[in-house]
């Protein structure tokens, strides 16, 4: 137990930067993954099929490989960032490529009808995607969108092979000195559990007051 | 309805098309149809299922694009895409078949949406236009509900709210009663009734036939994509002329 008292500062400092990155992460992939979708819904050949390729791309990629590469062969290349940004960057893009597929799917789901009345009225096509298209959308995937944010904070440890000292590089660091592996991973599981459990209530709420009556 | 005008000459044709044609693949959907709406005129167009008729009708704001010929609104041709489009939908209202509220928004905000998006009206002035609006259709405790929590014949007619919130030149109807259960058709057909005798240039395609014997200035009857027969009402249903009027009107009348 002491091992957790005496470390309560770096510990406490620890969870600190994985909440940040999953916050941090989360939002900036629902903006970039709302607007990925916008792309991929548009009328422009051009700008869905580069839409159609980004989520290719970092479907496909582990994400990982995408952390490798960033932090080690974006500063061979010139482009220096601290760690910890360039970890919450790649986290984002690559979630975000989630967050579109969700939502795209909330797409197939708002009737054609919607669309025609918006038009009918009088809104530009930007002004229908981006005031009945994209909210009945999003209303759709709570859930799913959700799931993806859940992943995403299992998905931030990994930044810890990449030097990032978040919870699961801190928790390896103090297994290190005092040898406890049972207990301090667990409890690295246990906040872990608890930052998914929260996410998941979080969504359940969102999505009974945001659900669509039909 | 009697101070209205008349088609002829002396009135400006609100909504014009010409030599119209559209096919879906090898169907035929529309056949040279040409057909002038007067402002202030209330025109029916009837015919059997498959005839065009409400493909006519969504051709007229361009939710349906044409093969050829020419469709003109207050004197303007119809703009392709874009902007100028979506101007010119603004100005024409339309009521559809199975409503289409939009389903995330209340019943103020879907007829409030357009005003304040399309019109740049401010929130407040939308607010309040939108109130009397419901309150003219007879739903304004409604106004802070959804649309699935109102009746067909509710929704229908805060549809018709939401058209109207627009101040629209024309306004379609695409069998705005064909998926009501029938006792609410007679609330939506009673605004609509209302409408025509304030002056409302409208086009209404319908099963109702006691609506267009009320209401119409002139009754359009199509059948396999052509206009068959257009008169007024008591001439239509009185005296038609064609066989496939005859035969439509004792198919419908029979029962």
């Amino acid at each position: 137990m002491e091992m957790i008292t005496e470390n309560a500062g770096l510990l406490l400092d620890a969870i600190g930067t994985t909440l940040l990155m999953v916050v941090v992460a989360g939002v900036g992939s629902l903006i970039l993954g709302v607007l990925v979708t916008v792309a991929r819904v548009s009328p422009i050949p051009i700008l869905r099929r580069a839409a159609f390729l980004y989520v290719q791309f970092f479907i496909n990629v582990p994400l990982l490989a995408l952390l490798l590469l960033a932090v080690f062969a974006l500063p061979d290349a010139g482009l220096i960032l601290p760690l910890l940004p360039t970890a919450i960057i790649v986290l984002t893009v690559y979630e975000s490529a989630y967050v579109a597929e969700a939502v795209r799917s909330g797409v197939n789901t708002v009737a054609v009808g919607q669309i025609e009345a918006s038009r009918a009225l009088g809104l530009t096509l930007w002004q229908t995607l981006r005031l009945v298209v994209i909210p009945q959308s999003l209303r759709a995937v709570v859930q799913p969108i959700g799931n993806v944010m859940i992943a995403l904070a299992m998905n931030t440890a990994l930044a810890a092979v990449v030097g990032v000292v978040e919870l699961t590089s801190r928790v390896n660091k103090i297994n290190l000195v005092y040898a406890q592996p049972i207990e301090i991973f667990t409890g690295a599981g246990i906040v872990y559990m608890l930052i998914a459990l929260a996410i998941g209530l979080a969504a359940g709420r969102i999505e009974r007051k945001v659900a669509i009556l039909r | 309805m009697s101070e209205k005008p008349q088609n002829d000459a002396v009135a400006r044709a609100m909504v014009r098309l010409r030599a119209v044609d559209k096919h879906y693949g090898e169907l035929h959907v529309l056949r040279d149809i040409s057909l002038d709406i007067a402002e202030r005129e209330v025109v029916v167009v009837v015919g059997p299922s498959g005839s065009g008729k409400s493909t006519l009708c969504r051709t007229i704001n361009r939710l349906e694009t044409i093969d050829s010929g020419e469709i003109l609104l207050d004197g303007e041709p119809l703009p392709v895409e874009g902007a100028a489009l979506a101007r010119l939908r603004s100005e024409v209202g339309m009521v559809f078949q199975s409503f289409n509220l939009f389903a995330h928004l209340s019943i103020l905000e879907n007829v409030t949406l357009a005003p304040i998006n399309v019109l740049k009206m401010s929130k407040a002035d939308a607010r309040r236009e939108g109130l009397e609006l419901l309150a003219r259709v007879g739903i304004a405790d409604k106004a802070d509900r959804f649309p699935a929590q109102l009746s067909g014949g509710q929704q229908q007619r805060a549809a018709i709210a939401r058209a109207l919130a627009m101040h629209p030149k024309v306004m379609l109807f695409d069998e705005p009663t064909s998926a009501l259960d029938p006792e609410m058709v007679g609330e939506v057909l009673e605004v609509m009734t209302s409408l025509a005798a304030e002056g409302m240039t409208m086009v209404v395609v319908t099963h109702e036939m006691g609506f267009a014997r009320r209401a119409a200035d002139r009754v359009v009857f199509m059948d396999a994509g052509q206009i068959v027969e257009e008169s007024t009402p008591s001439d239509f249903f009185d005296n038609p002329r064609s066989e496939r009027a005859k035969a439509f009107l004792a198919s419908i009348l029979a029962h």
